[in-house]
């Protein structure tokens, strides 16, 4: 797709205005997902298994149906049967059908005038289990004699003689392993584990949703992207898309894992067996039980270097289970693993996994956090053992626009080299340190993503613009969006809204996923309303009696331009909107595309922590980020996303892990137990915006929201070996572990 | 369950609501009255998604019971703003950038006004800790913690 592309001179990109939906999230007025209520509305209430694995022999719903004010309990008996591939996968996640796969697992629902009374109808339902023998670890779920999760379900790439709980199997790479392995003068190989990890956003899943026996319904839901809600809850419930719209709320964050649907195709089923509109909203604990964390793993990493610091060859082994389904995400962990690299031989295996957890989601560079928790500890390691900077070594062997990556394509204009170099000309890299503290660095990749797109932009009789989008607002994208459609109209920010369309409004769009609003809606906002500008020079052109070629669009107004275009005054776009009733009607503007120009974006951060020798605590006490954005639209909310993302890495290092009983069961369900990192945790987190522009942009935009919490895993590690002069190789580095670690280093 | 009637004071207005004695002051707020700035993050005081005041006092409305609020003076995200005139908290929120996706902002603002009210030249690390019972998942804290710092230099100020 040609695009103008425009990367400097701006008027409006990068300033920082604000946000256009700042008033009503700073007053409370903002509509989040439980804050929609429906006249008559019932309460719907989720019934879950206690076990990890267990048969469903019987359920009995009659107590609960017996108390005054139930009008429904829903079983996988109330949806369709006959699903198949991911639309199964869902449908079996969202509610059991014979076998309750992970503790936590939805087997039957209930809805009823109050939430105190579904609740209480909830723990009346008896549900007869016949416990089976589970598996919760990767490591585990492959060996021989593991229970069989899904016996028969592996697809074609799964080598004979492999356990029944691999569901996939991935290799790839290119160059001589082998010769690369010899030529280097230093060989090391390790083992990494990382724990999963919730996306921990802070709004619960919640809905209202209303289904009639025709089949026609209406959803309100908090979701990252409400097309993905309307065909996989269509698809559970057996209805077409089209009789299913979806309006999406205000969205309490997501991180990947409001990408899916949980409670949505219950509720819908709750809303048409009672008839009445059912609400449901997910507690702390169900949303940590029964949602969708991040794959665990398990990682061998075996890497090749000369003296000089020269990568020769590299080998990477990743098992992931993404719990009781496939689809761990090991094809993006694996294409990130060395993809920071120029390396002449490398290769790739992944195992995807199956374990008694619930069904992985994306969080936040999915898979990508792990494969650099490995690849960059271990970069470090050897950095170590030769005595070599860390950061220039990285940048003796990093990416740049024509080498091959590990996963294959060339890249084109990236910007990692410049990250680097930032790194090392940042004052946090030469600054001194003091007794147990140490500094990590470390390097992250995401490719990003396009992404199915459709925009609309209609003018406003006064010459304002309505723009409508399909990717939810998570984090200031609506001021993003404005920012491009003023600089592209040339209009003041203030004059355009945007808003964020429900299904029935716009073609299909993708989530707010893959970080790809600012990117994807940003260039079909952009292309939409420039639309506009190319529809009013027409307008302009008819009423001077010239040809549309000579008609410019420049600063918000309609001029001649050229030999003989003739002299008349510029007409602004309010002036040309209040007339365009009479000179041929509404003006909008629509774009729509599957772009696929989304450039990469890597980052590397410097961390300092200090540990505590008689606690094994470790401080986070200076953290930067410096990571490409290509164009920052919004520095502000860039700056954000590099903030958010280090301090969800350092979560992820420090402190966050699913722990589970040796009965299966998740022992830690709350926010008290799974702790993510509080504000006196962390310290300010400075950051960097390198920006090497897109091309496959207009503006030159990168996304940003994923890459910034893919170095923190290992940078973090990198500085406890420092500090503490112990290599941690599984994740979470709590402070017992840390301890262990120190006492057994003597 | 039988429910009681209660007579509070929410934002300078006088209310009442009924309430199942199970029912906490946040489901009251959100559910009765209609004011649902206050968020259910985790319902079991972890997130402080739900802050308000009691009679002056920074908690967990979820951690509260409903028939609790009898008699007493309730404050919530809603009243923070004077009308159309935001409080300089609020502007400096929106100025910093200091949120993100918002859920976690009504009871972020309504603990740091609760601070400023007893600390008004508070250290960073006296933020931190004060908002240490509120989660925010988005923002790292940095830009929290430096309109919060903003808005305390500009209500002493009296700019």
């Amino acid at each position: 797709m040609p695009l103008d592309t425009k990367t400097t001179g701006f008027k409006y990109i990068g300033t920082r205005p604000d946000r256009p939906d700042g008033i009503d999230k700073v007053t409370g007025k903002a509509r989040y997902g439980a804050d929609a209520y429906a006249p008559g509305m019932l309460h719907g209430v989720m019934v879950r298994s206690p076990h990890a694995h267990a048969k469903i022999k019987n359920i009995d719903a009659s107590k609960a149906l017996a108390l005054k004010g139930v009008k429904a309990v829903v079983t996988r008996a109330d949806f369709p049967t006959g699903l198949e591939g991911e639309d199964w996968n869902i449908q079996e996640n969202c509610m059991a059908g014979e076998v309750a796969l992970y503790d936590g697992h939805a087997v039957a629902a209930v809805a009823a005038t109050s939430l105190l009374l579904a609740r209480e109808a909830a723990k009346l339902i008896e549900v007869d289990y016949e416990v089976l023998p589970h598996v919760t670890d990767v490591d585990e779920a492959m060996k021989p004699g593991a229970p069989a999760i899904r016996a028969g379900a592996a697809d074609y790439s799964v080598p004979e003689g492999l356990h029944p709980n691999v569901m996939r199997y991935i290799e790839y790479g290119h160059g001589d392993l082998e010769a690369g392995f010899a030529a280097a003068d230093l060989v090391m190989e390790n083992t990494y584990k990382t724990e999963a990890t919730h996306q921990g956003y802070i709004e619960p899943h919640a809905c209202l949703a209303q289904l009639g026996a025709d089949g026609k319904g209406e959803m309100w839901v908090c979701t990252q992207g409400h097309w993905f809600v309307r065909r996989m809850s269509a698809a559970a419930l057996g209805i077409d898309v089209a009789n299913l719209r979806v309006t999406p709320s205000e969205i309490g964050g997501g991180f990947g894992g409001k990408t899916t649907v949980f409670i949505e195709p219950v509720a819908l089923a709750l809303s048409r067996k009672a008839g009445k509109p059912v609400k449901m909203v997910m507690t702390r604990s169900e949303v940590l039980r029964a949602t969708g964390p991040t794959s665990s793993s398990s990682i061998d990493v075996k890497m090749g270097m000369k003296k000089d610091g020269t990568m020769t060859a590299a080998k990477v082994t990743m098992r992931m289970q993404g719990g009781a389904f496939p689809m761990a995400p090991i094809d993006s962990a694996l294409d990130c693993a060395f993809s920071c690299y120029n390396i002449p031989a490398v290769h790739h295996e992944g195992y995807d996994v199956l374990a008694n957890r619930p069904k992985q989601a994306a969080y936040r560079a999915p898979g990508s956090p792990m494969a650099a928790f490995a690849t960059e500890s271990l970069v470090d390691e050897m950095c170590r053992a030769l005595k070599l900077d860390p950061l220039k070594t990285r940048l003796q062997n990093a990416s740049r626009e024509g080498t091959k990556a590990s996963f294959g394509p060339t890249f084109p204009r990236i910007g990692l080299v410049e990250t680097l170099e930032a790194a090392i000309a940042h004052p946090h890299y030469a600054a001194p340190l003091g007794p147990n503290q140490g500094r990590g660095v470390a390097s992250g990749y995401w490719m990003n993503w396009g992404g199915e797109t459709s925009v609309s932009a209609a003018l406003g009789e006064d010459g304002s613009v309505t723009v409508s989008v399909g990717t939810p607002d998570i984090g200031g994208s609506r001021a993003s969006m404005a920012l491009m459609a003023a600089e592209a109209l040339g209009i003041p920010y203030e004059n355009v809204r945007v808003n964020i369309a429900d299904t029935g409004s716009l073609g299909v769009n993708e989530p707010t996923h893959g970080s790809r609003a600012t990117y994807a809606s940003g260039l079909a906002t952009i292309e939409a309303v420039k639309q506009i500008s190319t529809k009013l020079c027409q307008r302009a052109a008819d009423k001077w009696g010239i040809p549309v070629e000579a008609v410019i669009w420049e600063d918000g107004s309609a001029k001649p331009s050229g030999p003989n275009a003739g002299e008349f005054p510029p007409l602004t776009i309010g002036e040309l909107a209040a007339e365009m009733g009479g000179t041929g009607g509404p003006i909008s503007g629509h774009f729509e595309a599957t772009p696929s120009g989304h450039g990469g974006s890597f980052g590397t951060h410097i961390v300092d922590v200090e540990v505590d020798p008689e606690t094994g605590y470790t401080s986070v006490l200076r953290y930067t980020v410096v990571q490409d954005a290509g164009k920052a639209i919004h520095p502000a909310y860039v700056e954000g996303q590099f903030q958010g993302g280090a301090a969800q890495g350092i979560g992820w290092a420090l402190n966050e892990e699913y722990i589970y009983g040796a009965d299966g069961r998740l022992q830690n369900t709350v926010f008290l137990d799974y702790r993510i990192p509080v504000a006196s945790d962390l310290p300010m987190i400075d950051t960097v915006i390198v920006e090497v522009p897109n091309p496959g942009h207009p503006y030159g935009v990168r996304g940003v929201g994923e890459t910034g919490i893919t170095p923190p895993l290992p940078a973090v590690a990198n500085a406890v070996h420092a500090a503490a002069g112990v290599r941690l190789r599984s994740l979470p580095m709590s402070p017992p572990r840390i301890l262990a670690a120190i006492k057994a280093k003597g | 369950m039988t429910q009681i009637h209660v007579t509070t004071t929410v934002n300078c207005d006088e209310v009442e609501f009924l309430a199942d004695p199970r029912e906490t002051l946040l489901d009251c707020l959100r559910d009765k009255l209609g004011m649902t700035g206050a968020k259910e993050g985790c319902g079991t005081g972890d997130c402080g998604a739900c802050s308000v005041t009691v009679d002056g006092r920074l908690v967990c409305s979820c951690l509260v019971l409903g028939v609790e609020a009898q008699g007493k003076t309730i404050e919530t995200v809603e009243g923070i703003a004077d009308g159309e005139k935001l409080h300089p908290l609020q502007r400096k929120f929106i100025q910093h950038a200091a949120l993100q996706c918002g859920i976690c902002t009504p009871g972020i603002l309504v603990a740091a006004k609760a601070l400023l009210a007893q600390n008004p030249d508070p250290t960073e690390e006296e933020v931190r800790y004060w908002l240490a019972g509120n989660l925010c998942r988005c923002t790292g804290y940095d830009k929290i913690i430096r309109a919060v710092l903003d808005a305390a230099v500009e209500m002493r100020e009296g700019v």
